[in-house]
């Protein structure tokens, strides 16, 4: 860890027009990746965490608005003109997809792929040196030198999305987004991808954002852990203090709803994330929340630290002089129908 | 749980291949192209009250032996009886008939539900189907009743919507409603849960296990999630390319699991627990394609386990060269894939090969390969490596197919539990002739 943050998200909102309003998908996140480190993003669906990835490297749709500060070794990507932002991407900024069927060209071999990829970036390499460049990152992601001209339908989904990584790592990018990178694969397979990943910090010194809804791939690779609802972190820490003791309630409860193998009871959060035109007032979380108090209807929750390297967007950490008196007593919840679960 | 060891279903020597269609030129000179062994010789029982978990990765054959179990997909060889019934050997009308006594539950609640279809009317289509009421307001009635105990409360206000009006877990309910609403005894769930929020699994798995208890259901829970299996199944299966490679009660497979794929099942999944990193002692590469199966035990290539009697062969020497390539430098690589020629003919499930000698070269290749990494498996398979005539030859010992046999309160299929197979491996390993 070289303790040097590639990445600065600050005040990031992001939020596009539909015929019902605005939804604010992204709605104040700050965070910070150094070299090398990975942060893990999670939530469930519907929280914000992929327009987040996207945001972060200018990926939006069009009729997107962003607002807030993204800062790559301190430039500014949301007031970026496209064009230096389309040079960025690649050689600085990588992408590595869910579905790596879908990425890859079936009409170009393996060696195009990478062909193309560098020659569009680092246009005054030689033949040889983009053949030993690809295929020294084919090998450290286990794709034998032997398959660089094949076509992507003769690998397996495993081998396809090592070659996505392949490609993505193939121009030594400073930070990559990987988006449920693993989702579509066997678990086996998944367990070699994340290694993979986990490995990226010794091999390339890359800061990494991976995005997840599966805890347990953010327990055993991420270094840090960023939990997303409603478009706003509602906890962020290293890895290890967040899932060993949570802050949030949201992060509680998500870790108590995952059926893991130590799982003796099922548990289940009720209801389901809202819909991001109009969320509930005061803490998004509040209807769903095992532990409402008065304050959290009527306030916005404030971020608070309560410990070194943690942070936490929830009135159980106050800040007591912010809540109004009797603000703590606890809110009677209103019983959560199926009929608006997720 | 109230299984009580009576079975519901047997199913005996099932075998379920999926012909690969040759060129339209084979088809004209009767030549039969290949076979996909989706399920390959499987005998197992689900007994009454119980729920099954039939676990494996895509490619595994554990959806195409659901599916086989229902007549949905017509069995190659091998039967199935169920209430003392083959239905393998049943005609379309009868097993339309039985289907009414078993029903499925799919993986995609967003492709299961018509979207033309209102949800009262595709919970209420297996009525119409079978010509069970005729009245409409009966239909009626009986819709909100199954939309009612699956927990979509009120049933009006979900009646007249339509699938794309309702979230993942309000479909996947609405589709166990249609599944529940002949009163079925037997129930297929085809990773019921896998497209699910985590937040949204428990309560499926939960309304599952009441449903089950209300109407004395019988499940086959097909799943890749060993977490959500442990939870929900009284047995699991394990599948690997087409077999069961292990079966038993769910605490013994959890506790003890024996094959070494189900222990790497289990060490593959990733914990919500800060203590754990990723692991590192991982099988190697992916499920192999069906229609061109390993020798011997499948999963020989990627078991860490693996000895003398458990099929090496030419094409694992083929993939032992090709990690050996990926993992060096170009100039080294260049110059051993010049010494060894293409390693295409090396792509045959045979236990003899012939490299190019080249002076020695292609031994010395094959002997750095063996010092760079001797606890290696693949080298415990082979039985000689000569140099005849300017050609390397590599022999392997020939496979033993392994066997499914009971061992302590689980039956694996594994060399490892297998006397005779483990006496034979003995006897390669001190040369004594075969």
């Amino acid at each position: 860890m070289s303790g040097q943050a590639v990445l600065e998200v600050r005040d990031l909102r992001l939020w596009y027009g539909t015929a019902r309003g605005s939804v604010r998908a992204v709605d104040g996140v700050s965070l910070e990746i150094d070299a090398g480190d990975t942060l893990g993003l999670v939530g469930e669906s519907g929280c914000g965490k992929t327009t987040l990835g996207r945001g972060i490297l200018g990926l939006l749709p069009e009729g997107a608005r962003a607002d807030g500060e993204v800062l790559y070794k301190g430039r500014n990507l949301v007031t970026m003109s496209p064009r230096e932002l389309r040079r960025l991407r690649g050689p600085e900024l990588g992408l590595i997809f869910q579905e790596p069927m879908t990425r890859l060209n079936p009409l170009l071999r393996i060696e195009d792929h990478f062909r193309e990829t560098l020659e569009q970036h680092e246009s005054k390499l030689t033949d040889a040196e983009v053949r030993r460049r690809s295929l020294d990152t084919l090998g450290r992601m286990g794709i034998p030198p032997t398959r660089f001209r094949q076509y992507p339908h003769e690998f397996s989904g495993g081998m396809r999305q090592r070659i996505m990584i392949a490609l993505a790592l193939v121009l030594r990018p400073s930070l990559l987004v990987a988006d449920e990178p693993t989702t579509s694969l066997d678990v086996i397979v998944e367990a070699q991808i994340l290694r993979i990943l986990a490995d990226l910090k010794a091999n390339f010194d890359t800061a990494l954002l991976l995005i997840t809804h599966n805890l347990g791939i953010v327990a055993e690779a991420c270094d840090r852990v960023a939990v997303m609802y409603a478009g706003q972190i509602a906890e962020e820490g290293p890895a290890r203090d967040v899932f060993g003791e949570p802050m949030h309630p949201y992060t509680r409860e998500l870790l108590r709803s995952t059926i893991s193998l130590d799982t003796t009871e099922l548990h289940s959060i009720p209801g389901a994330p809202p819909n991001l035109i109009d969320p509930p007032s005061g803490c998004h979380f509040h209807p769903r929340c095992p532990d409402v108090m008065q304050v959290c209807p009527v306030r916005d929750p404030v971020e608070t630290a309560p410990e070194p390297e943690r942070r936490v967007l929830c009135w159980l950490h106050g800040p007591e002089r912010e809540i109004p008196p009797g603000g703590t007593a606890r809110l009677e919840r209103e019983e959560i129908a199926v009929a608006e679960e997720a | 749980m109230s299984a009580n060891g009576e079975a519901l279903v047997s199913v005996r020597g099932l075998k379920t291949y999926y012909s690969i269609r040759g060129t339209f030129f084979d088809r004209l000179i009767g030549r039969t192209g290949a076979a996909v062994r989706a399920v390959d010789d499987v005998s197992l029982e689900l007994r009454k009250g119980e729920v099954l978990g039939l676990v494996g990765e895509s490619g595994s054959g554990k959806t195409t032996l659901g599916r086989t179990l229902l007549g949905l997909v017509p069995a190659t060889e091998g039967e199935v009886v169920f209430e003392d019934r083959d239905i393998t050997k049943l005609h379309e009308r009868e097993l339309r008939d039985m289907r009414r006594r078993m029903q499925m539950v799919f993986q995609d609640p967003h492709a299961s539900l018509n979207p033309a279809m209102t949800i009262a009317q595709a919970v209420g289509h297996p009525l119409e189907i079978h010509g069970l009421v005729r009245d409409k307001a009966v239909a009626r009635a009986r819709v909100a009743e199954a939309l009612e105990r699956v927990g979509l409360i009120p049933a009006e206000q979900f009646m007249d919507k339509y699938p794309s009006d309702l979230s993942g877990g309000q479909k996947q309910r609405a589709v166990i409603a249609r599944a529940i609403i002949l009163n079925p005894v037997l129930l297929v769930a085809d990773e019921p849960v896998s497209m699910l929020d985590m937040s949204v699994r428990a309560k499926i798995l939960e309304l599952m296990l009441s449903l089950k208890n209300d109407f004395d259901l019988t499940y086959l829970y097909i799943t890749h999630d060993l977490a959500t299996a442990k939870f929900f199944c009284d047995r699991i299966a394990i599948m690997y390319l087409g077999r069961v490679v292990e079966i038993g009660p769910s605490e013994a497979i959890y506790d003890d699991p024996k094959h070494p794929y189900t222990q790497a099942l289990l060490r593959a999944i990733p914990e919500p627990d800060p203590r754990r990193t990723v692991p590192r002692d991982l099988p190697r590469g992916e499920v192999p394609d069906a229609a061109r199966p390993p020798l011997g035990c499948s999963f020989h290539p990627r078991c860490p386990r693996a000895f003398e009697v458990c099929g090496w062969e030419s094409r694992d020497l083929k993939e032992l060269l090709e990690r050996r390539w990926a993992g060096m430098e170009e100039a080294g690589y260049e110059a051993e894939r010049a010494a060894v020629g293409p390693v295409e003919p090396l792509d045959e499930p045979v236990t003899h090969a012939e490299l190019p000698a080249r002076g020695g070269e292609v031994r010395g290749i094959l002997e750095r390969a063996r010092e760079s990494d001797p606890a290696e498996p693949f080298w415990t398979g082979v039985r000689r490596i000569a140099e005849t005539n300017g050609h390397v030859e590599v022999d392997w010992y020939e496979p033993v197919e392994p066997r499914l046999l009971p061992t302590g309160s689980v039956e694996v299929e594994c060399h490892l539990y297998d006397e005779e197979a483990l006496a034979e491996a003995g006897r390669r390993r001190s040369g004594i002739p075969e």
